[in-house]
């Protein structure tokens, strides 16, 4: 008999282990999570190997450069494709890929797991994973924190011969810019001018027509100067927010920076374009996002000399939002593979280990901690940033109205065409006419 | 041709007597229908029932990013909004202008090199290869590196404009400046499209009878004479037909004028198949451009069956 059971349970505790998930039978399970093609997702796969050597779960990435990273990850979502597990969409997808069903509700997981909202900044917990706005309903965990922001030749600052005759012009220091009035004077000091031998120019700024190039960027003057996009939020009363007197002022102040301190050709720019005409010492001061900062801080060539600086104020502190939020894609065959990497990422060390490979955590204890401002030279502008961000309207018909938008702005200020003010009143004639169709008006 | 009979025999063997016997109840026109069907079928998928399909939808709200809607029949309604819409009236004068112009300069130059490259002189076989190279290329390459050759700062083309015009060549933007970006695609794709025309103007000069100079020159007609009344007549169907594969095919421009502007500067360059692709795959209102789709189909092809009865005209003289 008791052979018998020695026999038994021998043969249970080998069923067990077979049963039991062993890294090499985990190893099998591969997720492939989808991201723009840029800096951070670099980081990101170098990351991701901690969740596979934890997990045994394998990661594969699907990484779209940006121009063409809305276009394709939207088409994958509305045609139900099981191509991303895991998906780093742009905040302003939330609203239609919640009501569509694209993305998992993750409020029950967060519950079960333990991970709470809380120990993320409250901007970008609102940004990147609630919808409808500001409820506490959760559609994605903050992955990549990011603002507009600004680059600056601090080496051509710093020159005395540059900085005497800027004092003696303007009678302000030459330094990273406090309002975008100062901004716009920096760069028409070094527009035209010859630096180290080299024909400069002053500012390399958003202008591209084909995806959200313009409005990201002209959204940077627009919210400094006032411009809202309802009075009262939620009733979409735009008449007297979107096209006010700030507003108007402010989109003539963004044309005016174009038209006075851009490099020749700069119509159709974007992230690229900029970094490009940055890096080669074309411009005195470049418009990009924080998440191009790390990176730009290593650059062997210009590394060194560039300085970083938030979006200047004017009327307001204000700062166009970029970042994205982390989703698990309801068509996924990999569910639960999803969610363990969800669950894995929501770990402090992890984010703690992503801020310092280049990636811009949003939980607090990387944020909050005393030495995060002065671990890299950009970590205090993004702080000072993110408590001033604004973003773009995120409804379910969010790429008709940015659309519009693009549209409206390039023809203004890239194209002549109109005043500001018209290219305003056109704007809540064109949102207007995409909320009665939604059946919001 | 006695082993094809033998294979023949002994398929005819192995054929099952029910339906040899059925078989050899079929008329002639029966048979010609059963080896047709799978063609016609094909192509009532593919071409027929999508047209059927699209022109349900442009009836209707549908989104094609919201299946789960409530899909609600709206009529006419996004007809009426499309040929009131003034930027759709835009994008259409924009394509107007760049099929009109296109056409022309393509016609004008692809004549002119179909006609000295006809004339027998040395190294003619290469340097025709050399100038049909542009067609060969993907629009996509063209589109780009023509995107660098516009670059105001380090252009070719900016630096030849300005070798011969003494302009500084940052001075002007190919792409960026509201009057010249129409003409700035248009460049492109007659730089690319005009051998196209010239191989077709090349093959109606070949077709004429030299017996034809040859009258006419006993007859001392000057070659300016016979350049008006041989060469161009008898020309003219194969222009006409030149004329026919640009118009449609500049029509529906869409990969080298999205990678050359994207539409801009403004609208300045939006093209019809450019607001179509924004209508339907950014803003995902599938209904409407259904319906602007249509609009398009039934002003191409009206106008292709127009031109088609033209040139049945031209030929039959």
């Amino acid at each position: 008999m008791k052979k018998f059971l020695a026999g038994v349970t021998a043969l249970a505790a080998t069923a067990m282990m077979a049963a039991a998930p062993t890294p090499s039978a985990a190893q099998s399970k591969t997720i492939t999570l989808c991201w723009a093609a840029w800096d951070p997702a670099n980081a990101l796969v170098e990351l991701s190997k901690d969740f596979t050597t934890k997990t045994g779960i394998g990661m594969k990435f699907e990484f779209v450069p940006w121009p063409n990273f809305a276009d394709r990850m939207l088409n994958e979502l509305n045609s139900k494709g099981k191509l991303c597990d895991l998906l780093i969409g742009d905040s302003q997808w939330i609203g239609g890929s919640a009501e569509n069903g694209h993305y998992v509700k993750l409020n029950d997981f967060f519950g079960k797991e333990g991970i709470k909202m809380e120990d993320f900044a409250p901007a970008t917990v609102y940004a990147y994973s609630t919808w409808p706005k500001g409820t506490p309903n959760y559609w994605a965990l903050p992955a990549m924190g990011d603002a507009n922001g600004w680059f600056y030749r601090k080496d051509w600052f710093e020159k005395p011969e540059l900085k005497k005759e800027f004092k003696d012009k303007y009678g302000f220091e030459l330094a990273p810019p406090k309002t975008q009035t100062e901004l716009q004077k920096i760069a028409e000091f070094f527009q035209g001018r010859t630096v180290d031998g080299q024909k400069v120019y002053g500012a390399a700024i958003f202008t591209e027509r084909g995806s959200e190039g313009i409005t990201m960027g002209a959204t940077s003057s627009l919210y400094p100067f006032g411009f809202k996009y309802e009075k009262t939020p939620g009733k979409y009363d735009m008449e007297g927010a979107v096209n006010s007197a700030d507003a108007v002022k402010g989109l003539e102040f963004y044309k005016s920076l174009y038209k006075c301190c851009t490099p020749p050709g700069y119509t159709d720019s974007y992230m690229g374009e900029g970094l490009d005409a940055f890096k080669s010492g074309q411009v005195a001061m470049m418009m990009n996002w924080f998440a191009f900062m790390p990176g730009m801080a290593k650059d062997e060539k210009v590394g060194a000399k560039t300085g970083f600086f938030v979006n200047p104020g004017e009327k307001v502190a204000a700062s166009t939002l970029g970042g994205q939020g982390i989703s698990v894609v309801s068509y996924s065959p990999n569910r639960d593979e999803a969610l363990a990497y969800i669950k894995w990422f929501a770990n402090p060390d992890v984010q703690k280990k992503w801020w310092s490979l280049g990636g811009y955590s949003c939980h607090n204890s990387v944020l909050n901690d005393p030495s995060f401002k002065t671990s890299q030279p950009f970590a205090a502008q993004f702080l000072e940033a993110m408590g001033g961000v604004q973003d773009f309207w995120q409804e379910p018909a969010y790429a008709s109205l940015l659309q519009a938008m693009q549209k409206r702005l390039h023809d203004y200020v890239v194209a002549d065409k109109g005043t500001a003010k018209e290219a305003l009143d056109g704007l809540i004639k064109d949102w207007t006419e995409t909320f009665k169709e939604e059946g919001k008006l | 041709m006695s082993k094809l009979n033998e294979i023949a025999d002994r398929a005819a063997g192995a054929t099952p007597p029910s339906l040899a016997g059925a078989v050899r109840g079929l008329s002639d026109k029966s048979i010609a229908w059963i080896f047709i069907a799978p063609t016609i079928i094909l192509l009532l998928a593919i071409n027929i029932f999508p047209l059927i399909w699209t022109i349900y939808l442009s009836l209707t709200n549908y989104r094609a990013n919201r299946p789960n809607a409530e899909l609600k029949f709206v009529g006419t309604e996004h007809y009426e909004k499309i040929l009131t819409n003034p930027d759709i009236w835009a994008a259409m004068q924009s394509t107007a202008h760049f099929v009109v112009w296109t056409i022309v300069l393509q016609t004008v130059i692809g004549f002119t090199l179909a006609w000295l490259v006809d004339r027998k002189f040395r190294g003619h076989g290469f340097w025709t290869t050399v100038i049909l190279l542009p067609m060969m290329l993907s629009p996509a390459v063209v589109g780009n590196f023509w995107k660098f050759l516009y670059q105001p700062q380090i252009g070719l083309f900016n630096y030849i404009i300005s070798f011969f015009t003494g302009a500084e060549p940052s001075s002007f933007e190919m792409l960026g400046s509201v009057q010249l970006a129409p003409w700035a695609i248009v460049i492109v794709d007659t730089w690319m499209w005009t051998p196209y025309v010239m191989l077709i103007c090349l093959a109606g000069l070949r077709s004429i009878p030299d017996y034809i100079y040859e009258a006419a020159e006993v007859d001392r007609a000057s070659n300016w004479r016979q350049f008006w009344s041989i060469t161009i007549p008898m020309c003219l169907p194969f222009i006409m037909l030149a004329v026919l594969f640009r118009g449609i095919e500049n029509f529906k421009m869409f990969d080298m004028v999205n990678l050359l502007t994207g539409g801009g500067p403004g609208s300045t360059t939006e093209v019809a198949s450019i607001t179509l692709k924004r209508e339907a795959f950014e803003k995902w209102r599938t209904g409407f451009s259904s319906a602007f789709a249509i609009i398009l189909f039934v002003t191409v092809f009206g106008l292709a069956n127009i031109y088609v009865k033209a040139l049945n005209k031209v030929k039959s003289r």
